[in-house]
């Protein structure tokens, strides 16, 4: 095989092309978001999130068909729910935080699971782990409308999320809402995980955001650095994943993702912060 | 200008603060007490962060005319922000969320990190900053808010001496101005020597005045008693 043939025939296939499409549309806004998870220290509040949109998808093929925007609409609304209840929970009781989300997550996979076996066509490893062929238009569209309104909303509420994340307590001595921008910030993973289910799978969105992001961590100490070294980890990832997942016949949200770990991996080894090799670079 | 008017606050199940009524006026005031006594929780509640069980507060009291510089470790050191950047966030109080930094603001920035010797370390990130760097960087928020009452939770803990004789000129300059600084602190040699007035608490008020007279032997030992009196009642 030449290498036309690895790298560019594939995407002479339209779903191929489509699915490349919106993935790097995706790796535009999801890393960014990722990044805060990350500095915030709540990688598995997302983690979470991935199993809780699952029931909220196969209830919406179950009423709506089996289409990406049915799926996807019950999947944003379980999505909010499961944050909101976390929270509340969390609150009402005064436990931590993670151990809650735990309660919720494996509560909200297995009724998810279940109401998707009750579908003959719902192919559940498709729901689970993605496909490339899931990538219709509805999708790509869907995909394409939700990066564009995640990078909006962040940029948005930019400031005072770092304000938020950074020192809490001043933004609530300045009577700052620090509670709506975290509830903004929420609502924009959320919407980014559900974006990205149909071609990554529901188990599987959440790493096209963290991954870039704590592989970002090893290649810039400022914030900004971080964002786009995320996002170009990100556009890399899907574009040799989905190669990857063409060629091996893989699904594409791991094929993706391997990609993404194995960067990071390099990341840990060898990258210029705080890394194995560099490990004593001043961050200055 | 503050004012308490039998103020109580609830920490959990202690009362933390027990119906104090103070006034603090232009210049410098501490707070002093043993430990548990209740000063961040007092201090904390006149910057509106906590809330109170009973009285009221009133005087200057809103965001933008409290200052509050609270114990260390309110701030997450690892986020990669930089010193500048940092700074300021001062300005919240006039741009908030979405507005824009004024010239004026930029410019009382870069002053204000000048006066507290940062003018070389606009661009470091805080991460890399010794504590006592640090608190210099709060001190130039403090600066950049520009507000008639400024709280200071221990401001001088794990400060090297330099520093401490910067911040406490600091302090001295903004009392001249007409401030009220408030400070929670815990040298009496220190309180003696910069501070006219102490507010002496065990939960309650044990004294309120010229910092001699308040810090006296006496008004000192009757502080420890009250508290380990109100502690023993809480185990018996």
């Amino acid at each position: 095989m030449t290498l036309t043939e690895i790298l560019l025939e594939p995407f002479g296939f339209a779903f191929m092309r489509r699915a490349l499409a919106g993935c790097l549309a995706l790796s535009l806004a999801a890393p960014p978001l990722g990044v805060f998870l990350v500095l915030r220290r709540m990688s598995l509040t997302a983690d979470v999130l991935q199993h809780g949109i699952l029931p909220g998808i196969a209830l919406g093929a179950l009423l709506g068909g089996v289409s990406v925007l049915a799926m996807s609409f019950g999947g944003l609304l379980a999505g909010l729910a499961v944050v909101l209840f976390a929270g509340l929970l969390t609150r009402a009781t005064g436990a931590r935080e993670d151990s809650q989300f735990a309660g919720v997550y494996l509560m909200a996979l297995a009724a998810g699971v279940t109401i998707a076996s009750f579908q003959r066509n719902l192919d559940l490893t498709h729901l689970l782990f993605g496909s490339v062929l899931a990538v219709d238009e509805d999708a790509l569209v869907l995909m394409a409308s939700v990066s564009s309104v995640a990078l909006l909303g962040l940029s948005v509420i930019w400031r005072p999320l770092i304000l938020e994340s950074l020192d809490p307590g001043f933004l609530q001595a300045q009577r700052g809402q620090g509670g709506l921008w975290h509830a903004c910030f929420m609502a924009l993973v959320v919407l980014c995980v559900v974006g990205g289910f149909a071609a990554l799978g529901t188990l599987m969105s959440v790493g096209l955001m963290l991954l870039p992001a704590v592989a970002s961590r090893h290649w810039s100490a400022r914030l900004g650095g971080q964002m786009v070294a995320a996002v170009v980890v990100a556009v890399l990832s899907s574009t040799v994943g989905l190669l990857l997942s063409f060629h091996a016949n893989l699904p594409a949200g791991p094929a993706i993702l391997l990609v993404a770990g194995g960067v990071w991996l390099a990341s840990v080894v060898a990258g210029p912060y705080s890394s194995l090799v560099h490990g004593g670079r001043k961050l200055v | 200008m503050i004012t308490l008017a039998d103020v109580s606050c609830q920490q959990g199940a202690l009362l933390a603060v027990d119906h104090i009524s103070a006034s603090f006026g232009p210049g410098l005031t501490a707070i002093a007490g043993p430990n548990g006594a209740g000063k961040t929780t007092l201090l904390r509640a006149m910057a509106g962060l906590h809330r109170l069980s009973g009285g009221a507060i009133g005087g200057q009291t809103g965001p933008r005319q409290v200052a509050l510089l609270p114990q260390a470790g309110g701030v997450d050191r690892r986020f990669p922000v930089t010193c500048r950047e940092l700074v300021a966030f001062g300005a919240w109080g006039r741009i908030g969320a979405f507005g824009r930094l004024s010239g004026g603001d930029d410019a009382r920035i870069d002053a204000a990190m000048a006066q507290m010797g940062l003018s070389a370390l606009h661009d470091r990130l805080i991460s890399a900053l010794s504590a006592g760097q640090f608190q210099r960087v709060l001190f130039s928020r403090l600066i950049v808010q520009d507000a008639p009452v400024i709280l200071l939770d221990e401001p001088f803990t794990a400060v090297d001496t330099a520093t401490e004789a910067d911040l406490l000129a600091l302090l001295h300059r903004w009392g001249g101005e007409g401030r009220t600084v408030v400070a929670v602190l815990h040298d009496n040699d220190m309180i003696l020597q910069h501070f006219p007035k102490t507010l002496l608490m065990a939960r309650q008020m044990i004294a309120l005045g010229a910092s001699a007279e308040a810090l006296s032997p006496a008004n000192r030992l009757k502080a420890r008693q009250t508290l380990e009196a109100e502690l023993g009642l809480l185990i018996t």
